[in-house]
C-alpha cells in the first residue's frame, strides 16, 4: 500500500510542472448504498492529457469516469472539471456535461434519428447553433471519423464499428474539451476494433484531454500518458506505459497484467 | 466404393412450381386445409357463417325503410327488418336535441375536425398546424354559439402573452425565466381584468353571434365525437406527464402520479361519470353552473389518462438506459432528452396501446347515456319511448355499431399504417 502511494506522489510532482488543469479529483468516495466502489480517489489530468484507466472487471473504472460527468454521483470529496465543481446545481451539471464528450460501451445512438440528426441534435439544441452550422460541423466529423457517406442511414443500418465512430462524431460535435471513452471497442468485432482505435488515435494526436478506460494494451502503449490501474475501487498504480508494462510495482498490477497479457 | 468426384455438365432451366403449389390451391391447402383437424375446424365454421347470413341477409336486405311505424313494418312482413326508424330518425342519432335550423353548425364542426386532424396525422401538411391549434375555439363557438369575441378573446389573451414575452426577454429583462414570469402575470391580468371589457367592445364594434345552443341539447354522434375528441386530445399529453411523473426521482411528484393512477384505474368510469353529474353539485357553490359536458369531458379525460399513463411507462420501460445516458452526457437538460430522444422512442413502442386507448375511450362515451345525457345509445332509448318505435331493437343497434365501427376501425387501420411506416423509417 505505501508502495502504491509512493508512486503515485512521483507522478503528481512530474505532471505538475505542465500548465493548465482540465480535471482535479481529491479525495473522492463513492457508494452504492452500503457498497464502496470508489475510495479516496486522488486524480488529476492535465489539459491534452491521455490517460488510461484499466482493472479488472467490477473495479469501479466506469464508474470513476461516469462521476467525471456527474452520470453517477460522488458522496464525499471534490470533483472539478474545467474550473467547475460538480455539485447539485443542475447548471452546472449541465455545464459540464455540454463540454465533456463520453462515448460508451455500447455506442447509446439514438435509434430513430439518422447519423447526420444524431451528431446535430445536440449542437442545435444546447449550444443553439443553427441547423444549417450544426451540419456543416457534423458533416466535418464525420469525415474526421470517415464515415460522411453515411450520413442519412439510421444507425440500425450501420455496423458496430461504424456506429461506434458515429458516437464518437456526436461527441465531437459538442467541441468538447475532455473526452471520456468506456471500453469503446469491447462490443466490437477485431476487424472494427482496430478502425474505432485509429479514430482515437487521431484524436489523440491532435491534443484531445482523453480518459480512456479500455483492455487495448496496444492502444494504451502508443497514446497514453499515463496508465492508472484500478482495483476494489482503488487508485492501486500509475505510471508512464513503459514502465507500467515491463516493470509493474504492485503485485495486483502484476498479477492483472499476466492475466489479461498471458493468454 | 463409390465415386465421390462429380461434375455437373448439363445446366437445369428453371421450370415453374408445380400447380398444386400456386395460387388459390396453395394457399387453401395451406391455410384451411393443412391437416384433418384444422379441414373440420374449416368446414364447421363455413356452415355456421352459411347458416347465419342465410337469416340475416334476406332480413336485411328486405327490410322496410319508408314506413311510419314498426307497427306498419310487422303489418307488411315480420320477419325482415324495419329500418324506417333510421329513415325517420337519423336526424336525431346524429345531433340529438340540436335544433334542426342550426344542424350545419355540428355538420360544418365535423368536416372542420376532419380537416384540423390532417397536419396532425400527416408528416407533409405539419406546416397547417396552426389550424388544429384554432380549431379547438372554433368548434366550441360553433357548438354552442354566443358571441364569437368570447371565445377568440382566448387566443388574444395567448397571442398577447407569447407577445409580452418576445418583447420583454428581447428588450428589458436579462434572464429568459423572469420574463417568462413577468409576461404570465401580465397575461392573467389581462385575463382577469381587461378581456370582459374588450369582449364588450368587440362584440360592439363587430358583432358576430351564433344562436346559443344548452349544453344538454347536444346529443347523438356529435356528443360521442364532442367527448370522445377532446377526451383523447387532452388525456395524451396528460398520460405522458403522469408517466414521466411516476418514473420521477422526487418522492412528491411520484407519489401524487401513482397515486392518482392506482385510484382511476381502481374505479369504473360509470362512477365517475356519477360523481361529475351529481356528487360534483354538492362541492360547487350553489348557483354556479359547471356545464355538464365539460363535466363529463373531464372525467372520461382523467380515466383514460391513466391508463395512457400505464401504456406509455410500458413504453418507457422498454427502452435502454444508455439513452438517458447518451443524453444526458450530451448536455441535453431533462425535459429536452424526454422530448427529442426518450418520447419519440417509447411512444412509437406504444402505439398499439395508445391506440387501444384512445378507441376505449370513444366507445366508453356511450356510457354518458346511463347520467341520461342523449349520445346514440341514449337516444335509442329516447326513440322507443315512442310509442311508434316502441319494441325497435336490432336496427337501431346496428346502425349505432356500424357507425362506431367506422371510427374504432378507422383509427386501428390508421395505427397500423402509421407502426408500418415507422418501422421502415428505421
Ligand atoms: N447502479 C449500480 N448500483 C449498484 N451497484 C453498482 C451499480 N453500478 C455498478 N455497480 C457495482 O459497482 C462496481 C463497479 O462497477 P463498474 O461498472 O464501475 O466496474 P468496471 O470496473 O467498469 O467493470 P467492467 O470492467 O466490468 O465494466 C461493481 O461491483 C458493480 O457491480
Ligand atoms: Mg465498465
Amino acid at each position: 500500500m505505501s508502495e502504491d502511494k509512493n508512486i503515485i506522489k512521483s507522478d503528481k510532482t512530474k505532471v505538475a510542472i505542465t500548465d493548465e488543469v482540465a480535471i482535479h479529483i481529491s479525495d473522492m468516495n463513492k457508494w452504492f448504498g452500503n457498497f464502496h466502489v470508489l475510495r479516496d480517489i486522488n486524480l488529476e489530468v492535465k489539459r491534452g492529457e491521455r490517460i488510461v484507466v484499466c482493472g479488472p472487471s467490477g473495479s469501479g473504472k466506469s464508474t470513476l469516469i461516469r462521476c467525471i460527468n456527474r452520470l453517477e454521483e460522488h458522496q464525499k470529496g471534490s470533483i472539478i472539471v474545467d474550473g467547475t465543481e460538480l455539485t447539485t446545481d443542475l447548471k452546472n451539471i449541465d455545464k459540464i456535461r455540454s463540454e465533456v464528450g463520453m462515448v460508451f460501451q455500447h455506442f447509446n445512438l439514438f435509434p430513430h434519428l439518422t447519423t447526420l440528426e444524431n451528431c446535430t441534435l445536440a449542437p442545435i439544441w444546447v449550444r443553439e447553433t443553427p441547423e444549417k452550422e450544426a451540419s456543416e460541423i457534423a458533416m466535418e466529423m464525420l469525415e474526421k471519423v470517415k464515415i460522411p457517406e453515411q450520413a442519412h442511414k439510421y444507425p440500425g443500418q450501420l455496423s458496430g464499428g461504424q456506429q461506434q465512430r458515429v458516437a464518437i462524431a456526436r461527441s465531437l460535435c459538442m467541441k468538447p474539451r475532455i473526452m471520456l471513452f468506456d471500453e469503446v471497442t469491447s462490443a466490437l468485432d477485431p476487424e472494427m476494433i482496430k478502425e474505432v482505435l485509429d479514430t482515437m488515435i487521431q484524436l489523440a494526436e491532435e491534443g484531445m484531454t482523453m480518459i480512456c478506460v479500455t483492455h487495448e494494451m496496444g492502444f494504451a502503449r502508443q497514446v497514453a500518458n499515463r496508465v492508472i490501474f484500478m482495483d476494489e475501487g482503488q487508485i492501486v498504480e500509475q505510471n508512464e506505459p513503459e514502465e507500467f508494462f515491463n516493470n509493474p510495482k504492485s503485485d495486483r498490477t502484476k498479477l492483472f497484467l499476466s492475466q489479461i497479457l498471458g493468454h | 466404393m463409390t465415386k465421390i468426384a462429380y461434375v455437373r455438365e448439363k445446366g437445369i432451366p428453371p421450370s415453374p412450381p408445380p400447380l398444386t403449389e400456386v395460387g388459390i390451391i396453395r394457399w387453401v391447402r395451406q391455410n384451411l386445409f393443412s391437416s384433418w383437424f384444422n379441414g373440420i375446424l374449416t368446414l364447421f365454421s363455413l356452415y355456421f357463417i352459411i347458416l347465419i347470413l342465410a337469416d340475416f341477409i334476406p332480413w336485411a336486405w328486405g327490410g322496410h325503410w319508408q314506413t311510419k311505424s314498426l307497427r306498419e313494418c310487422l303489418d307488411l312482413d315480420p320477419n325482415v327488418a324495419c329500418f324506417s326508424v333510421l329513415t325517420a330518425r337519423w336526424k336525431q342519432l346524429l345531433f340529438g336535441l340540436y335544433p334542426a335550423e342550426e344542424y350545419w353548425r355540428p355538420t360544418l364542426t365535423f368536416i372542420l375536425l376532419l380537416l384540423s386532424i390532417v397536419p396532425i396525422l400527416v408528416p407533409k401538411y405539419l406546416k397547417f398546424f396552426w389550424f388544429s391549434a384554432i380549431y379547438p375555439g372554433l368548434a366550441i363557438w360553433l357548438l354552442w354559439g354566443g358571441s364569437f369575441w368570447s371565445v377568440a378573446i382566448v387566443y388574444i389573451g395567448l397571442i398577447f402573452g407569447f407577445a409580452t414575452y418576445v418583447i420583454l426577454s428581447s428588450k428589458f429583462l436579462k434572464t429568459t425565466s423572469m420574463a417568462l414570469s413577468a409576461s404570465i402575470v401580465l397575461t392573467v391580468l389581462f385575463y382577469l381584468f381587461f378581456s370582459s371589457l374588450l369582449v364588450r367592445f368587440l362584440s360592439f364594434l363587430l358583432p358576430i353571434n351564433l344562436p346559443f345552443v344548452d349544453s344538454l341539447q347536444l346529443g347523438g354522434f356529435t356528443l360521442s365525437i364532442v367527448v370522445g375528441v377532446s377526451g383523447i386530445v387532452a388525456s395524451f399529453p396528460i398520460g405522458i406527464l403522469l408517466a414521466l411523473g411516476r418514473q420521477s426521482n422526487l418522492p412528491v411528484i411520484k407519489m401524487i402520479c401513482v397515486g392518482f393512477i392506482e385510484f382511476i384505474r381502481g374505479v369504473p368510469l360509470i362512477t365517475l361519470l356519477f360523481v361529475a353529474s351529481v356528487l360534483l353539485n354538492y362541492f360547487l357553490p350553489p348557483g354556479t353552473n359547471f356545464d355538464i359536458v365539460l363535466r363529463v369531458v373531464i372525467m372520461v379525460t382523467l380515466f383514460s389518462a391513466a391508463y395512457m399513463a400505464e401504456v406509455i411507462r410500458g413504453g418507457l420501460a422498454g427502452l435502454p438506459l444508455g439513452q438517458h445516458e447518451a443524453s444526458a452526457s450530451l448536455g441535453l437538460t431533462y425535459w429536452q432528452s424526454q422530448r427529442l430522444v426518450i418520447m419519440p422512442q417509447a411512444l412509437k413502442i406504444s402505439i398499439p396501446g395508445i391506440v387501444n386507448t384512445f378507441i376505449g375511450l370513444f366507445k366508453d362515451t356511450t356510457l354518458v347515456s346511463i347520467i341520461s345525457l342523449r349520445d346514440p345509445v341514449g337516444l335509442a332509448s329516447t326513440i322507443r319511448a315512442d310509442s311508434k318505435w316502441n319494441g325497435i331493437y336490432w336496427e337501431l343497434y346496428i346502425a349505432i355499431g356500424l357507425m362506431f365501427f367506422v371510427f374504432c376501425f378507422g383509427m386501428s387501420q390508421y395505427s397500423q399504417y402509421l407502426e408500418r411506416k415507422l418501422k421502415t423509417d428505421n
